[in-house]
């Protein structure tokens, strides 16, 4: 770090004045360290999870315990870190860099958000040395309720005071991206990492509520006895359905959307050129945000809903793929006639399409309702839901990690190790899910203990992937404890960005800007 | 047989066993072949202009295009004609495949519960699905248990018609290309025609604790005679068991209609709860300090409010049998319990 120059990591020093702290850049590295940290718990889970399933029968635990893993392992990932983590994180370090703001618009609100993603996350994590959880993430009703230990409510209370977390820094990038751009950035300036993390904060605040309130009806039932989704008290079971996945279908995009944010960035940046189509881009996540409302009964196409629903979100779900596909169609034309380097960022971005391209593609058999009755609930989902969020999402953290990195902390983050982590996890994801479709289409279902002889080779290839996957991020992680006691100095842009945070110090100055910055054009003019 | 079987697209998933599952394949070929050239258009085209637009020397210039509208029409409006296919063509094969309100030559009333499948035809056969045997001897640590079999008729159409009795389940025959929640409290119904014989296998899709994967079932189609003729068995079999002892039919609800052995075994092994074996006229320790000797009370109240006494070291899974067993049953079973020494 640069000593004799003044920036946030030095304006103030202790433990205290991190804990206390109200800049953005400050609470942006506190998520880090947290989110990692329970990446890594989650990531621990998935091995254990993996290698339970490298035989048939038992491998290493009993059936309670497999249940439990993998549970944790589900509730961590979603709640913990793919749905926090790039808002939270990158969202929070360059949101108002990029618009040339000082800090969010409510610092104390921001704060208070990073200390309730650590109650929730206290709270859920207790249960892990109390009541252990085996329901699965989802919770489902009369499961949860009636047949399985009170662990559930500490569980759920936790992920429901997560949701508030998502619920304040939602509403926190809402009245930021609108209140505090400087004089000159319009809405068509601001640099599609914002129109994402804009378009995911209005799902954030919109949908995270009913999630929240479907947990506390959980809590009412499992306490009070109140019959709402329990039918012997007189209650709906696919009612739970419903709440659940009106808030975790737009969830799924809460994932996703931010990732595709990174994406355009990264795209633009190591294409030395103008976005394709930053328009199209822009609203296409707006139209993401706003369709993903409305699809959430593709989860429940053999739950009992009636033939028509089923065929109705079945067609509202199809639109969703157009926006989608008319991102990934800007991106690759962005490339078209660009000055195109493959630094690990980049590497990222293109695991990125390559990993979401098949995952977006087979989420199209799965909206289609004819085919979706026979890979629902089997192998062929927890492959395809693993290419887009963990392919997507991850691929863009990492690639966002190390293309922030050197803004972040003025040090490089060396590109050899970036490459060889990027090796490790790309060729990882597609070992350990590709086979994971073939075993949906031989009909092996998903969240089994134990399964037929005849999916064990298929099972053991995608065990050995998560050990390719798992390596990879440990390679990652070395990188950065490598390029922070290592890494060379960055200065203020060693990718020639051109947005605005590339335009400040690296580490940026307590405040950001010294001189607030006057826009005069659109964020990619590579001329 | 389809217009382009030549494409081995669905050599990973079972024979197509019913009418039905013939159309859901047609349209699965479809998805992989137009989902792989959209693959390789995309991942492609990434590929070619990474290679062919490699920044060569620092200073290189790129291209300024902002946007073009003919393309960007195309690239929207192509692929939404395209889902619009899939998605009629979806609805189509889902309308065929769920067939509401159709009646069936053969009806089979299909409760589900933790971790079991019973099977009730119209004429009071009753199959209940696993069995108490191991389904592979020869994997040591296996926990998976024999498939019961389910008889149907070849060509004719069969509804199922699928209930819960405690949490979700959901019933999935992978060769049938077909799957329905059991829900509890409510009615849904699997309707298919199978046109192949042999023995395909059932699924437990929904996730409903600790031995979700074991709830198996085996579903044999055979020819309408052999049908008929094992009905008469299965009937002449159940006149038979009544004539048995209170012992034996105490033995035929333990690993049948009640599927106690899902959760107790008779040779001391742990399953879910306690072994049955010894265990009349001993001493129980219970979860909260207390002990009892195992008696009729005691077996009985167990069987009826399970989780009034939980013996130490197990969780409180069973649930309750109230209102799903009769008196006389209870007694059978406890004639039963008593001659495992």
């Amino acid at each position: 770090m640069a000593h004799d120059q003044h920036n946030y990591l030095n304006h103030q020093k202790g433990i205290w004045s991190w804990l206390t702290t109200l800049d953005h850049k400050r609470i942006g590295i506190m998520y880090f360290i947290a989110i990692m940290s329970f990446f890594f718990l989650g990531g621990v889970f998935a091995l254990l999870v993996r290698a339970e399933l490298f035989t048939p029968g038992k491998t290493l635990f009993s059936a309670d315990v497999y249940n439990r893993m993998m549970t944790y392992h589900g509730a961590i990932m979603v709640f913990m870190v793919i749905v926090p983590g790039i808002p939270a994180i990158f969202g929070n370090f360059v949101l108002p860099i990029m618009i040339g703001a000082k800090d969010v618009a409510f610092p104390r609100l921001n704060l208070m958000s990073w200390y309730m993603l650590m109650i929730g996350a206290a709270i859920t994590g207790s249960t892990l040395f109390m009541q252990n959880v085996d329901t699965g993430w989802t919770f489902y009703t009369p499961y949860s309720s009636i047949k399985t230990g009170m662990g559930v409510i500490p569980m759920v209370l936790g992920v429901f005071i997560i949701g508030f977390s998502s619920i304040l820094t939602g509403l926190n990038f809402i009245v930021t991206t609108h209140k505090l751009r400087a004089p000159g950035m319009t809405m068509t300036r601001i640099p599609l990492m914002v129109w994402a993390l804009y378009s995911t904060a209005i799902l954030q605040v919109l949908a995270t509520p009913v999630l929240a309130i479907t947990l506390l009806l959980l809590i009412a039932e499992k306490t009070l006895g109140v019959g709402i989704f329990d039918p012997q008290l007189g209650g709906d079971p696919v009612l739970f359905q419903h709440f659940f996945w009106f808030y975790s279908h737009p969830a799924v995009y809460i994932m996703i959307l931010p990732a595709m944010g990174v994406v355009s960035e990264l795209v633009a940046t190591f294409s030395r050129k103008t976005i394709f189509g930053y328009t199209a881009i822009a609203y296409s996540s707006l139209a993401i945000a706003g369709v993903s409302f409305l699809v959430w009964g593709h989860h429940m196409f053999v739950s009992g809903q009636s033939e028509f629903a089923g065929v109705l979100f079945s067609f509202i779900t199809m639109l969703v793929g157009v926006p989608t596909a008319i991102k990934l169609f800007n991106w690759i034309a962005t490339m078209y006639k660009g000055s195109i380097r493959l630094d690990s960022p980049m590497l990222f971005a293109i695991g990125f399409m390559f990993l979401f391209t098949i995952g977006g593609l087979t989420g199209v058999y799965l909206a289609s309702t004819g085919i979706d009755i026979h890979f629902h609930d089997t192998y062929f989902v927890v492959a395809h839901f693993h290419y887009v969020m963990v392919g997507g999402t991850l691929m863009a953290l990492m690639g966002a990690l190390i293309y922030w990195f050197p803004k972040v902390t003025g040090k490089l983050y060396n590109d050899t190790i970036g490459r060889i982590s990027w090796v490790f996890i790309f060729s990882g994801f597609n070992v350990t899910f590709f086979p994971q479709f073939i075993l949906g289409n031989m009909g092996m279902p998903r969240r089994y203990y134990d399964y037929l002889p005849t999916f064990t080779e298929l099972n053991q290839m995608s065990t050995f992937g998560s050990w390719l996957i798992g390596t990879g991020f440990l390679v990652g992680f070395f990188g950065v404890i490598f390029a922070l006691l290592k890494g060379k100095e960055a200065g203020m842009n060693p990718f020639g960005g051109k947005t605005l945070e590339w335009t400040i110090p690296s580490p940026p100055p307590h405040e950001n800007f010294d001189k607030t910055p006057v826009l005069t054009g659109g964020p990619y003019e590579y001329r | 047989m389809n217009w382009f079987s030549f494409i081995p697209a669905t050599s990973f998933m079972p024979v197509p066993a019913t009418k039905e599952s013939g159309d859901v394949d047609n349209l699965y070929i479809f998805l992989l072949v137009s989902g792989l050239i959209s693959f390789i258009i995309l991942i492609g085209g990434m590929v070619i202009f990474i290679f062919k637009y490699r920044r060569k020397t620092e200073d290189q210039k790129s291209a300024y295009i902002t946007h073009n509208t003919l393309a960007e029409f195309l690239w929207s409006f192509i692929p939404f004609v395209i889902m619009m296919v899939i998605f009629a063509w979806g609805w189509n094969v889902f309308h065929d495949l769920r067939k509401v309100g159709v009646k069936g030559d053969v009806e089979v009333h299909v409760t589900a519960r933790q971790w079991a499948w019973t099977f009730k035809y119209a004429n009071g056969i009753e199959v209940n699905s696993p069995t108490g045997d191991k389904l592979e001897p020869n994997i040591p640590e296996s926990t998976l248990l024999k498939p019961e079999i389910v008889v149907v008729p070849v060509g004719k159409t069969i509804r199922f018609i699928l209930t819960s009795d405690d949490v979700l389940h959901s019933f999935y025959v992978p060769a049938f290309r077909n799957k329905m929640d059991a829900v509890p409290g409510r009615r849904t119904t699997f309707t298919f025609t199978p046109i192949e014989k042999g023995d395909f296998t059932v699924f437990c899709t929904e996730y409903c604790g600790t031995k979700h994967s074991n709830m198996m079932a085996t579903i044999r189609v055979v020819d309408s005679e052999q049908f008929t003729a094992w009905q008469a068995a299965e009937i002449g079999k159940k006149a038979g068991a009544a004539d048995a002892g209170p012992a034996q039919r105490g033995e035929a609800l333990f690993k049948g209609s009640l599927g106690c052995s899902g959760c107790h075994s008779l040779d001391g092994s742990r399953i879910v709860g306690p072994s049955f074996k010894g265990l009349y006229g001993n001493k129980r320790d219970f979860a909260d300090g207390s002990s009892v000797v195992a008696d009729d009370a005691y077996i009985k109240q167990s069987i009826l409010v399970p989780t009034a006494k939980v013996v130490a070291g197990f969780p409180p899974a069973m649930s309750s049998f109230q209102g799903r067993i009769k008196e006389d049953e209870i007694k059978d079973i406890i004639e039963f319990i008593k001659t495992l020494k």
